[in-house]
């Protein structure tokens, strides 16, 4: 039955079709293709996350080599739900893509484009399926080997910078995560991450698993850009192609957040992680730091890409910060904000993408008035911005709610406070924009632009009105996380 | 129609209504037709539902899953449908008005103006029939939002400034203390829903009781209970058929009436009557009432004396609802409609003025009351049911707001209101004398046009017939109290 290799098809249909795009060398094709590719892992993460639901965690042994020793795809209610994050973004972004990149990049680069945008979906997505440590460095490598090329594709000068920028701090990030696992594998001689859970206990000798955990933890936090490690991230959010910035602020980061989670919760353990280690303290003021400084950040930009950015590392910082709380109430919303972000930043990069089609620009003295040309774009960023403010009725809410509720379950009245207050600072830079956009007349050469295309603000739409949705009826998005913070705080699923 | 299809119509309505004017822009005729037709339709709703609700029904509908065990869902008690039945009946009158002063003023962006009207009155309209917290929040920051477009109107960089406080002060407020408040309110009851005698049945000691008042009074910054009110002022910017209806009914009035709710519904009143750490709100609540008299006293700027007396007003509904006796909670819901109707006829006044003769300052106005006699007429009718002598709306809510203080035995209150009531007088009484009274100066002008006259003498009448004919609304406020 095919549906049985749902687990390697959601890694081998991608990882496939991109070579095929180079053979046939044709933009066009590529662009359908890589179309075509995104619909399909939407359509096998959501079997995956069905079957899951129906009948517990799916394991599958590549080439019949059985667990441990082979390599092992492991599909539970924790990276099915990532699953369906990941390819949902790719599948909204590789429609969009085609108008946008048609526009900023010369036409013999557009089959590469989608050659790498279909690669980094299939790294993405293996790092996401895999039940093998030293696999899951081998897709990290992937996916951030193609975003590397991605940012660089960027028409500003500068994207060369900061993809080179990235490059050496990425690979940092990946070296130190291999170390990780090489100490790991040294400890207990197994790379199969369910195995390695189970021999963790025995270990005696503690001291190499923690340099691992503490390796991992730099390595995995260096892609996810945990603050203070995000200095890389603005840069390439703001000179990368404009689908490429809503593709890795909606993906990229949150499969790093995952991994961080898998690792620490059901490699390490709590008991290590939390209770023998100050890990939940860490975090916890890592997290409050990014929140904080970022929107501070932020709230003084003057490029729409770098302040929207810098909201990025900011509200990763909720989801650390969530995963702190190690409760299930806030892992519940770190899992859920994981979800609740990617639309919301997706939504909001790729309308900036309309805009930096037709203003030619997204610095804020370039967009004043920008609600009389372009209307529909304007008004879907500030539904998009109250999402991240967590106005109630919109996803980021619904995040907002269960980290106090995290909060308040601890006890700590300080952080529920804090929590509240720095959405405060997301209200004053989304209304940085709204000011200019609104408030400013237009000049005199910007009076001719007009809306964007329609192929680029209906993805765009779907996305805020997925922003609106899932604020009002969270019942998907809440089944999905929460039964992935039953995983990862040990119960069944 | 069953109730429940009227409860959801009276939901859609203003929803569709903003739709069908957003489509009727280039036609203003039909776009201020559409206006009148989506108000009178809402009022229609509303009024087909006061029958059930009068007779004891309580109409329910619950639409989706907000949160696990928290829907977006809808229930009409007494209070909302009293809340729904000022909005929705002062909506039809402010139309009129509003298409009168629009075009006489020559304002821009009419379109947009009336489709974010309507959208307000359809988030009002959620408030008062919300059978949750988390649904009276949702349509609240939802009110905050959509009035924001209709604040800063203008467009200019005061717009720009009275917009900032507006929302900062509104949001700020919400986010800071209100939804802590919500949060804590599920953690501790694992319920959100309004039920009669309150949610907080144990578990909580006073002091956490006390906490937990303080960050839902300062939180519902929308009742402007000082130092939270300094927004109100700042949102006189706007047009004034903004700040009749929504700066001195429906936003304003959604402050006070979550405010009664919370009290009512989620606390209980019997629940924390007696209790020391609730002591504070009506010292707080009498605060605010004094201290805005006299800053409105000071006020020379029409509209700012009026939202300072809008300030001051509404905390004799906080004040009433604090005073925890079922007769004070009927004043507080007396109180949401008089002040309406008295506060929406001074503003309509000031509209009015402004659109005739261009005055906004109190001391421009010596002797307009000769030459528009209809619109000064209609202004005292308003100013005496605020101050509160018979026969106007306004004795009738201080009065049971008084029986209330005396059944509970607090004289420092009786006190607070003497000295509010000489206040309003002494703010007011001076801007009548000096109409009728003093020698006109300068300028040549008449009534303002006729559809804005029309509407203030209909809010006088209201404000006048209510103090004749209040059974409806008392009916509503005793259901309320369970008398």
């Amino acid at each position: 039955m095919i549906t049985d290799h749902l687990p390697a098809l959601q890694v081998v249909v991608p990882l496939l079709a991109a070579p095929l795009m180079v053979l046939v060398r044709r933009g066009i094709f590529a662009w359908l293709l890589s179309v075509a590719v995104s619909w399909a892992a939407l359509a096998i993460a959501l079997a995956l996350a069905f079957k899951v639901r129906a009948a517990g965690p799916i394991s599958y042994a590549i080439g019949n080599w059985p667990p441990p020793w082979g390599i092992e795809y492991r599909v539970d209610g924790l990276n099915s739900f990532v699953l369906v994050l990941v390819s949902l973004v790719a599948s909204i972004v590789a429609p969009y893509a085609r108008a946008s990149v048609a526009a900023e990049l010369p036409r013999d680069q557009h089959y590469l484009f989608f050659t790498m945008l279909t690669l980094c979906l299939a790294g993405l997505l293996g790092i996401t399926v895999t039940g093998d440590a030293f696999n899951l460095f081998v897709f990290l490598e992937i996916s951030s080997l193609s975003t590397y090329v991605l940012v660089a594709l960027g028409r500003d000068r500068r994207a060369l910078l900061a993809a080179y920028q990235y490059l050496v701090l990425g690979t940092i990030g990946a070296t130190f995560y291999i170390i990780g696992v090489g100490l790991l594998y040294l400890m207990t001689g197994t790379l199969n991450i369910a195995d390695l859970a189970l021999r963790l206990r025995d270990v005696h000798e503690i001291r190499p698993v923690l340099a691992a955990l503490a390796f991992i933890t730099a390595g995995v936090g260096l892609k996810l850009a945990l603050f203070p490690l995000h200095f890389w991230l603005p840069n390439a959010y703001a000179y990368a192609p404009s689908a490429i910035t809503a593709f890795l602020a909606a993906s990229a980061t949150k499969v790093s957040v995952y991994v961080l989670l898998r690792f620490y919760f059901l490699v390490f353990g709590v008991q290590l992680a939390f209770a023998r280690l100050p890990m939940a303290e860490v975090l916890t003021a890592l997290s409050l730091l990014a929140v904080v400084s970022a929107s501070l950040v932020a709230v003084f930009q003057h490029d729409l890409k770098r302040l929207f950015a810098y909201s990025s590392v900011a509200q990763i910082g909720y989801i650390t910060l969530g995963m702190g709380l190690a409760n299930e109430a806030g892992l519940t919303g770190a899992v859920v904000h994981m979800f609740n972000h990617g639309l919301t930043k997706g939504a909001i990069f790729l309308l900036l993408g309309g805009v930096a089609l037709r203003v030619g620009s997204t610095r804020l003295d370039r967009v004043a008035g920008l609600a009389r040309t372009m209307p529909l774009t304007s008004f879907g960023i500030v539904l998009g911005g109250l999402s991240l403010i967590g106005i109630p009725g919109t996803a980021g809410f619904v995040s907002k709610w269960y980290l106090v509720l995290g909060a308040i379950a601890h006890g700590y009245w300080w952080l529920a406070a804090l929590i509240v207050v720095s959405s405060l600072i997301a209200l004053a830079y989304v209304w940085r924009f709204v000011e200019t956009a609104y408030f400013s007349a237009p000049e005199a050469a910007a009076a001719q632009i007009s809306e964007a295309p329609a192929a680029m603000l209906i993805p765009a739409w779907i996305m805020v009105v997925g922003c609106i949705y899932f604020g009002l009826d969270s019942g998907y998005t809440l089944e999905g996380a929460r039964a992935a913070a039953a995983v990862l705080l040990g119960g069944a699923r | 129609m069953s109730a429940e299809a009227l409860l959801l119509a009276a939901l859609l309505v203003p929803l569709l209504g903003a739709l069908a004017i957003a489509a009727c822009d280039r036609w203003p005729d039909l776009r201020e037709t559409m206006t009148l037709v989506t108000a009178g339709s809402l009022l229609f709703c509303v009024l087909s539902l006061l029958g059930p609700v009068l007779a004891g029904a309580q109409p329910q509908l619950s639409l989706v899953q907000m949160l696990p065990g928290i829907a977006l869902a809808f229930r009409i008690e007494p209070l909302g449908m009293l809340f729904a039945l000022v909005a929705s009946g002062l909506w039809v009158v402010n139309s009129i008005y509003s298409i009168g002063y629009m075009r006489a003023n020559r304002e821009a962006k009419q379109t947009r103006f009336y489709v974010c009207f309507a959208l307000a009155l359809a988030c009002t309209i959620g408030i008062a029939f919300s059978a949750n917290l988390m649904t009276l929040y949702l349509f609240y920051e939802g009110l905050t939002l959509i009035t924001y477009p209709l604040v800063t109107h203008h467009g200019d960089e005061e717009a720009r400034r009275g917009g900032r406080l507006y929302l900062g002060v509104l949001l700020g407020t919400s986010i800071v203390f209100l939804l802590p408040a919500i949060a804590l309110t599920w953690a501790a009851a694992g319920t959100l829903e309004f039920t009669r005698g309150g949610i907080l049945q144990h578990g909580l000691s006073n002091a956490a009781i006390g906490g937990l008042l303080a960050l839902y009074m300062f939180g519902i910054g929308k009742a402007a209970l000082m130092p939270f009110h300094r927004w109100l002022p700042a949102a006189m910017i706007a047009p004034t058929p903004v700040s009749a209806l929504l700066h001195a009914v429906a936003v304003v009035k959604a402050g006070v009436f979550s405010v009664v709710k919370v009290i009512v519904y989620v606390f209980g009143v019997e629940r924390i009557a007696g209790l020391w750490s609730v002591d504070w709100l009506p010292t707080v609540a009498g605060f605010t009432i004094i201290a805005a008299s006299i800053v409105a006293l000071r006020s020379d700027n029409l509209k700012r004396r009026l939202a300072y007396s809008t300030v001051s007003q509404l905390s004799y509904v906080i004040f009433a609802a604090a005073l925890l006796t079922p007769l004070s909670v009927v004043g507080a819901a007396l109180h949401i409609v008089a002040h309406a109707f008295g506060k929406i006829t001074l503003f309509f006044a000031a509209g009015a003025i402004y659109t005739a003769s261009h005055k906004t300052e109190v001391s421009q106005l010596d002797g307009i009351g000769r030459r528009m006699p209809w619109t000064m007429g209609a202004f005292a009718v308003g100013a005496l049911s605020l101050i509160g002598v018979p026969p106007a709306a306004g004795f009738l809510s201080k009065w049971f707001i008084f029986q209330g203080a005396a059944a509970s035995g607090h004289y420092l209150v009786m006190a607070v209101l003497g000295a509010s009531a000489l206040l309003n007088a002494a703010y007011f009484v001076p801007i009548i004398y000096a109409a009728f009274f003093r020698a006109p100066q300068g300028g040549d002008h008449g009534e303002a046009p006729l559809p804005m006259v029309l509407a203030l003498c209909v809010t006088a009448t209201l404000t006048v017939g209510l103090f004749f004919y209040p059974q409806i609304p008392l009916a509503l406020a005793r259901q309320l109290a369970g008398l």
